[in-house]
């Protein structure tokens, strides 16, 4: 579904160009859960975001159901986040004014559709948020607000859901949950989902794992047995 | 994301910060209500002002001396202080009975001081003939008015206007009662027989004449010394006309022009003629400035009002970086943020509008007819100033919109995204 050839990122700074993707090679077939490993500057977020179409390769292809889109415009990109892709953070980024049920609407107001508030309603029920409904972020606690994120990254039915440290704010009992919400949506609903963590617990939950080294990937190989996870 | 969703979510920002709201929109509703206000108390002095020379009566032309010119200097002095304008003149005029012409009265001004005992009060001497009432719409409450008898012999009778008579004689009239005129600071003096009070008028200033009294024309001029001309005569201060209603003024303006000219045989005239309606538009010319003048200083509070709306816009885009980033995020286009902002503003600026038309109103109609500083003001709301005012209110909370707004579509996702 997702082809990656060459991709390269850099980023002019005051000290001269950062190279953050140095040519990556990638594929991913539709329903995969995919996990992305590696240290703080070695190009994982940068690859989530252009995997996201939040940014732009400076090189390279991104091929998407067999479609170049490494060169399309701002807004046809606007329109393929809202579309194809879910977003989860580390830090949920939800609007800090907006009930639960509006954080979840958010997507749906640039889409035109109809019905919009029993369609974010249904999305927080079916992840156990029935009677948070109105209440505002502050008003959550750690996990609730991340099934919110969560909600409101299934309420558009994405192909893909990119998470970002999507545990990195929990304890381990929360973020064991939020990665058992995850997979569920690989194994029930096929949609693709590729988890960025350091953790190797939590890349243990995928079925796929790479790790990322200086703007390239350096292993890619099936994720470690399940009973790992454990540890 | 519909127009109505960016409303809905402009107001929810509006009421998220009620006090920081609040403060924006004040200087919105301060400039959008100063706007009416202003307006309205300029127009309001200037149809007070016409009112008052309608107040003078109706269909009237007035003719006056000239400028002055001094031959050896050939200094000229201000309108009206030439020595060219005599009482035989009005006669000559009445006499001729120009067409359109039904009244004539020659007008000679002085002020004095009214005593009756122990009482006394300044007054304006209107020294003139027994046409004036009629033609200035004065009615007489007690008594008569000054008579033609009255003028050809130079009687001592006075007509006092109401107010006159109201503070020489506060218990009753003072027909048949005797005034004395004080000029020239109690020098010369001469003893008046009351023969009539005039009807109050009301009103203020000009077209009022409560504060005067009223004399024949030929015992001011053969009792006090005024400047003569050369050849011994005595100027007056105005002669007033009335035509018919149904003649045209400006055709009466001519005739009587062209026959004074013939009068005084002089190849210009050396007098000036102004009809009622001339006077008005003067007047008016001279309130519009006033508010134009009253309208602009308004006009500068409310682009104050602008600049606040643009500054707190500035400030919310940076405070929702995030905010922007999440919607970036979720599909939105960058001309979808860019809309949401501008509709804020307007927002801002419609409620802020709306409110300063309420306020403006109120405060329009709440001190017209009150007493300010000794004078009676009177407010005209002008239809014109609230959509003026509204207009500009809108039209600068677009413009302090987009600034902001291309700074908030601008904004770099995945930093917006990290922000805090």
């Amino acid at each position: 579904m997702i082809e990656l050839h060459g991709i390269f990122k850099t980023y002019p700074t005051g000290a001269g160009p950062v190279h953050a993707l140095r040519g990556v090679e990638l594929r991913i077939e539709a329903g995969e859960f995919l996990s992305v490993m590696g240290h703080s500057g070695s190009g994982k977020s940068t690859l989530m975001n252009i995997l996201g179409c939040l940014d732009r390769p400076t090189g390279g292809q991104y091929w998407l159901e067999g479609v170049d889109i490494s060169n399309l415009s701002d807004d046809s990109r606007s329109a393929l986040r809202g579309r194809w892709f879910g977003f989860v953070f580390q830090n949920y980024n939800l609007v800090p004014r907006l009930s639960a049920l509006e954080q979840v609407e958010l997507p749906l107001l640039y889409h035109k559709t109809p019905n919009r508030r029993r369609q974010a309603a249904e999305a927080l029920v079916q992840l156990g948020l029935a009677d948070r409904l109105h209440h505002l972020p502050s008003q959550l606690s750690g996990g609730q607000q991340q099934r919110v994120a969560i909600a409101r990254s299934l309420v558009v039915n994405p192909q893909v859901i990119l998470a970002d440290e999507p545990t990195g704010a929990l304890d381990t009992e929360t973020g064991g949950e939020i990665m058992e919400i995850l997979s569920a949506l690989v194994k029930e609903r096929r949609i693709t989902v590729v988890v960025v963590t350091h953790e190797a617990h939590i890349a243990a939950w995928s079925d796929r794992s790479i790790l990322m080294r200086d703007g390239l990937i350096l292993e890619d190989r099936p994720s470690s047995p399940r009973s790992l996870k454990a540890t | 994301m519909t127009i109505l969703d960016a409303v809905r979510i402009a107001i929810r920002e509006l009421l998220s910060n009620p006090l920081r709201s609040f403060l924006t929109l004040l200087g919105l509703i301060i400039g959008v209500s100063s706007v009416i206000i202003l307006v309205a108390v300029g127009q309001g002095a200037q149809e007070g002002v016409k009112a008052r020379i309608i107040g003078l009566g109706a269909d009237l032309t007035f003719i006056r001396p000239g400028a002055s010119e001094d031959r050896q200097t050939g200094a000229r002095g201000q309108a009206g202080s030439g020595l060219t304008l005599l009482a035989s003149d009005a006669y000559a005029i009445r006499d001729a009975s120009l067409p359109g012409v039904i009244g004539v009265a020659p007008q000679l001004n002085v002020s004095a001081q009214a005593i009756v005992g122990s009482r006394n009060r300044g007054v304006g001497i209107v020294g003139t003939t027994a046409a004036y009432s009629e033609i200035r719409g004065l009615d007489v409450e007690y008594g008569r008015f000054i008579s033609d008898q009255d003028v050809a012999r130079k009687a001592l009778s006075i007509a006092l206007g109401a107010e006159v008579n109201e503070s020489l004689f506060p218990d009753s009239n003072g027909i048949g009662k005797t005034v004395r005129l004080a000029f020239a600071g109690g020098r010369i003096g001469f003893n008046f027989r009351v023969i009539g009070v005039m009807t109050p008028q009301g009103g203020p200033g000009e077209g009022s004449q409560d504060d005067y009294v009223f004399i024949p024309v030929s015992t001011l001029q053969s009792r006090i010394a005024f400047l003569r001309n050369a050849r011994g005569e005595i100027n007056i201060n105005q002669i007033t006309i009335r035509s018919a209603p149904e003649a045209d003024q400006e055709a009466v303006k001519d005739e009587v022009t062209a026959f004074l000219v013939r009068q005084h045989g002089v190849p210009q005239p050396d007098f000036t003629v102004q009809t009622q309606n001339e006077l008005i538009s003067a007047q008016e010319e001279v309130n519009a400035t006033l508010s134009v003048l009253l309208g602009s200083i308004a006009g500068i509070s409310l682009l104050v009002g602008a600049i606040g709306v643009m500054n707190i816009m500035l400030v919310s885009v940076v405070e929702r970086t995030r905010e922007i980033g999440i919607r970036r995020a979720v599909g939105a286009r960058a001309k979808d943020i860019g809309t949401q902002f501008i509709i804020e503003a307007l927002t801002v600026s419609v409620v802020g509008g709306a409110l300063g038309i309420l306020l403006g109103m109120g405060v329009a109609l709440g001190v017209g007819g009150k007493q300010v500083m000794g004078q009676e003001l009177s407010t005209v709301i002008e239809l014109w100033s609230i959509g003026l005012a509204s207009g500009v209110a809108v039209l600068v909370g677009f413009i302090s919109g987009v600034y902001p707004a291309l700074k908030a579509a601008s904004v770099d996702p995945i930093m917006a995204l990290r922000s805090e």
